[in-house]
């Protein structure tokens, strides 16, 4: 791995580092709200996933969804960090028409997972590490609406009190590419868990952006916070803007000050939102409708057992036991389902060829990221969106390395399949597509080749090699792509020889 | 026929079952009670159809032996508890016209036996005060008035103590045989001692809070407001249940209390706690509690003089701990949702509107005093340290408790008092609360038993604190002092009688 480099940004008046912290907002994948037994999911008319409890109805009260416990502890266990056996739950007060209780039900002081650290990969082949202060549970809250009606606000409650896990970064990012990737991390950490589905569009995962700037080396800056951002694109965007905002306010002899901000997707810039002052007080203190939430060791251990393989565990392996390139294995470790793809064809075609995975997963992973994902990137489909099934293709490679086609050949086969759906063995029996490794066909076929091209003959044997490709090239023409190139190239080499 | 009013819960009980009359004429008789005894203000509703179809109901149940002891005995309902249907408002102008769409577990649990609903008693708006002055639907007058020297009736109204001043004026009146009461800091058990009646707070976590209309969430119990022991007993076991909506319920049989009666406590250690023989307490609270202990030790209980050191404190933490909650629990009284809406400019000015036309004085002096202690620089001095001296004060009961089975101390520091006497002036109202107080942040079951009648004929009431989950024994020594005292003494009826 290469060595981490610090990176500052030039201004007017010397350099500048950035400081980044993000707080990401995560959904937790549940069947029902954090507190109350009402559903989840998204896209419900409005105010139809409702109980009293989610309305705060006068004497209703929460009680935990056990679920929504195991999926935090599953997260901070998926992030590597401490789990805390004894947690709180505490209110955060504020009003606001979309917050029926007057309070967000939230964890202040004890949160149930403590601090651990993420390994990011960054563009440039080297790595770092950035620190994980928390993760907390809390209720989200409802949705207002101000394009309803003229003059009034309508509130929906289909959000109120569904699950959130907060996780807090410590102030480790200094640029706008880290804070992707680490938000990033975090998404394929929690779509692998199982914990949080990281639908963005959805608003499944946000995040509130810190941004600080300081000359290298110096104390922390003052810094703005930018709420709910859910892109990394729009991310990154408020991370270069308040950059820039912040060195020339400090560069003009200005002062940054602490407060929140808004972004706005549209001009791609900030907005300031409140200052410090009129910053809330939340008068947090622990909800007494709830007493401390505790659970053993043994219960941790029991969700750490069941947990599926991590990205960078499963990373790992591809490269190690399998011999994937580490490139290609970081690309299909990104996204959970392309890995599932993966590694259930590796096993199909092991299956059918009798042959060792390691032997078979550099290949496969080749046609995957480089046939597959190439002809879904054109038809703007998702791997769970395959035309391809994972059995034909597993056929198509098999017919591949067992020699039945040739790998132009297999390209051509690939596209048929994309075409019609048909299955690969099929096409080659309809097409008669299958390789001619026959030594007796391919030599009459050279012969006539040489025959038909005495002057590139003549060329080659004085000196210009290159003109063997030429003559592979025509005895490849000749079958229509169906002989055996290795079989091509051991009988044309003496003939050309002489 | 005679006044089957002046029967108490057992005797009708016994009645009902022996077919001496019907739980219809058992309710119409407390109707026309509750009709000629408006003057005392005790009911907000009355629900006589609903009362009636209950009644029937009663009998049918009763006749097909399935009666239990609460089978078809009229009682009242505090304005707390939610009653599917029917006004529920906690006697605040801010939930106005609110009538939930569900059943406290706690009224569900009578329902459920056989209980009729005459009505929704009068309190102190959401539980706050000790004199039932603060309702939005006026004051409760006490059924009784002070004989003045001359041995004449005064003519000035007294207050029958609060929180739950409704529900005693109803039960002392014999308007209902029997009242639901809730208790923070003493509001079931001062106001029984100011009416000449029983009130008994079970420990926390033993009736369910769901469906109460909070006050402090920590302190909140539900409990029976009625004539005699032996019917509290009765009714506790009715409205005592576990209950998986309430995080704070606890999981425990509730036992046939009423068995716990055996009249019998010799060898029982009760404990005299010396911190409550406060300065200033009027000579007859002394020589009452005296006259207690006397009782006690003649019946065979054995008496200990304990310490509970940090008494002092329990009032400034229990005025410090109610408020802060009481400050978030109400904050969903907003007028988004339901109850009183004050049109104002913007979202903001809806809320200042709203809650200044819909809280009283007294609940907003609670929620700014809640508000203030749980405030940033505030809290570790105030809310924090509160918490840490009601450990100690729970630590105090949990060491007394080691050497005795009960304790004996007065309910309160006065009879009642004149209406108007103490209003203007928050300390002095907050001094009732002084012995009640201790046992409500310990958590602790506590009943209050009329013992005596004041130098004015208004009645005084002894106080018993038990361990916690153990009522029986409690109810056992509230038993044998209850027929010590032998208290007969009935309200001279001054109402009605236009």
């Amino acid at each position: 791995m290469e060595k981490y480099i610090p990176k500052y940004i030039q201004g007017a008046t010397g350099d500048w580092e950035v400081v980044i912290g993000l707080e990401i907002h995560a959904q937790v994948a549940s069947e029902a709200k954090l507190f109350s037994g009402s559903s989840t999911k998204f896209g419900a008319d409005p105010n139809t996933h409702v109980s009293f409890v989610c309305s705060a109805m006068p004497g209703m009260l929460p009680v935990i969804n056990e679920e929504c416990i195991r999926q935090a502890v599953r997260t901070g266990l998926a992030m590597g960090c401490e789990i805390h056996l004894r947690s709180v739950f505490d209110r955060k007060n504020y009003f606001y028409a979309d917050l029926p209780q007057g309070y967000q039900i939230s964890q202040f002081k004890d949160p149930i997972v403590g601090e651990g650290e993420i390994i990011v990969d960054l563009e440039d082949g080297t790595t770092k590490t950035i620190g994980v202060e928390r993760l907390h549970l809390e209720q989200d809250a409802g949705k207002s609406m101000h394009d309803q009606h003229p003059t009034q606000t309508y509130v929906d409650l289909n959000r109120s009190g569904v699950a959130l896990m907060e996780i807090v970064s410590k102030p480790d990012m200094r640029s706008a590419e880290e804070a992707g990737a680490y938000f990033r991390k975090i998404r394929t950490l929690v779509r692998y868990a199982g914990t949080c589905d990281g639908n963005m569009d959805q608003g499944s995962m946000r995040a509130d952006v810190n941004v600080s700037v300081r000359r290298p080396g110096a104390e922390l800056g003052i810094r703005s916070e930018t709420k709910n951002v859910n892109s990394v694109r729009f991310m990154m965007q408020v991370i270069e803007f308040e950059t820039r905002r912040q060195i020339d306010l400090l560069e003009d002899g200005g002062e940054v000050f602490q407060e929140t901000r808004q972004f706005d997707p549209a001009s791609g810039t900030t907005s300031s939102l409140r200052s410090k002052e009129e910053a809330h007080d939340y008068r947090y203190f622990p909800d007494p409708d709830l007493l401390p939430l505790e659970f053993t060791q043994e219960f941790v251990d029991d969700l750490a057992k069941a947990l599926p393989e991590l990205p960078d565990a499963k990373r790992n392996r591809l490269i190690n036991d399998l011999g994937v390139s580490a490139y290609n294995a970081a690309v299909l470790v990104a996204e959970k389902e392309s890995a599932d793809y993966f590694e259930s064809l590796l096993d199909s075609l092991a299956h059918k060829t009798g042959k060792a995975k390691e032997e078979l997963a550099k290949q496969a992973a080749n046609w995957v990221i480089g046939d597959l994902f190439g002809a879904l990137k054109k038809t703007g489909k998702s791997i769970s969106e395959s035309p391809v099934s994972l059995k034909d293709g597993a056929e198509l490679l098999a017919l591949q390395i067992d020699g039945t086609i040739s790998g132009r050949i297999a390209k051509d086969v690939f596209e048929i399949m994309l075409d019609t759906g048909k299955n690969p063995e099929l096409i080659v029996e309809e097409k008669g597509l299958k390789q001619v490794s026959d030594t007796g066909a391919i030599d009459a076929i050279i012969d006539e080749v040489i025959a038909d091209n005495q002057d590139k003959l003549v060329q080659y044997r004085g000196g210009k090699d290159k003109l063997f490709g030429f003559f592979v090239g025509q005895v490849m023409k000749k079958t229509q792509g169906k002989a055996n190139p290795q079989v091509v190239n051991q009988l044309l080499k003496p003939k050309l020889d002489g | 026929m005679t006044d089957l009013t002046k029967l108490t819960l057992a005797e009708a009980r016994d009645g009902l079952a022996k077919g001496d009359f019907t739980s219809r004429e058992l309710t119409q008789q407390h109707l026309a009670a509750m009709e000629k005894g408006r003057e005392l203000n005790s009911f907000i509703v009355e629900t006589t159809d609903i009362a009636l179809d209950m009644a029937d109901k009663a009998d049918e149940m009763i006749k097909a032996g399935r009666g239990t002891g609460m089978t078809g005995i009229p009682i009242a309902v505090k304005d707390l508890f939610c009653t599917r249907d029917i006004h529920s408002c906690a006697a605040s102008h801010i939930l106005d016209g609110f009538k939930p769409k569900y059943e406290s577990t706690v009224t569900a649990n009578l329902w459920q036996d056989g209980a009729v609903m005459l009505g929704k008693t009068n309190m102190d708006e959401f539980a706050m005060g000790s004199s039932n002055e603060t309702s939005y639907y006026g004051p409760v007058n006490n059924p009784w008035r002070a004989t003045k020297q001359d041995g004449r009736l005064s003519e000035n109204n007294y207050v029958p103590g609060g929180s739950s001043g409704g529900s005693v004026a109803a039960v002392a009146g014999h308007l209902a045989l029997a009242a639901t009461g809730s208790d923070t800091g003493g509001s079931i058990r001062q106001p029984a001692a100011f009416t000449g009646l029983v009130g008994l707070k079970p420990t926390y976590g033993r009736c369910s809070r769901w469906g109460m209309i909070a006050f402090a969430s920590s302190l909140d119990q539900a409990g029976p407001i009625t004539k005699t022991v032996r019917d509290a007993a009765i009714m506790m076991e009715s409205m005592a249940s576990y209950d998986d909506k309430d995080s704070t319920s606890v999981n425990r049989n509730v036992p046939n209390y009423e068995h716990a009666l055996t009249g019998d406590i010799r060898g029982m250690k009760i404990g005299i706690p010396k911190e409550y023989r406060m300065d200033g307490m009027p000579q007859e609270i002394e020589k009452l509690w005296q006259q207690g202990i006397e009782w006690m030790k003649a019946a065979g209980a054995e008496i200990i003089d304990i310490s509970l050191p940090h008494t002092k404190y329990a009032l400034p933490t229990y005025y410090i701990v109610a408020p802060a909650e009481a400050s978030s629990n109400l904050a969903r009284y907003d007028g988004v949702k339901y109850g009183l809406r004050v049109e104002g400019n913007g979202l903001s000015g809806m809320y200042k509107n709203t809650r200044a036309a819909g809280f009283g004085d007294e609940v907003k002096r609670r929620i700014l005093i809640g508000t203030y202690v749980l405030s940033a620089g505030y809290y570790d001095a105030y809310y924090l340290k509160a918490q840490k001296i009601r450990t100690l004060i729970a630590q105090d009961f949990a060491k007394a408790y080691e050497k005795v089975d009960v304790i004996l101390t007065p309910t309160a520091p006065s009879p009642a008092f004149a209406m108007g006497e103490k209003s203007n002036d928050p300390i002095a109202m907050y001094l009732n609360d002084i012995f009640t107080v201790p046992a409500s942040l310990a958590g602790l079951p506590a009943i209050s038993v009329p013992a005596g009648l004041s130098a004015d004929a208004l009645p005084l009431g002894l106080q018993l604190i038990g361990r916690a989950f153990d009522e029986e024994t409690m109810l056992r020594a509230a038993h044998v002092l209850e027929h010590a005292a032998d208290y007969t003494a009935q309200p001279k009826i001054w109402w009605g009688e236009k």
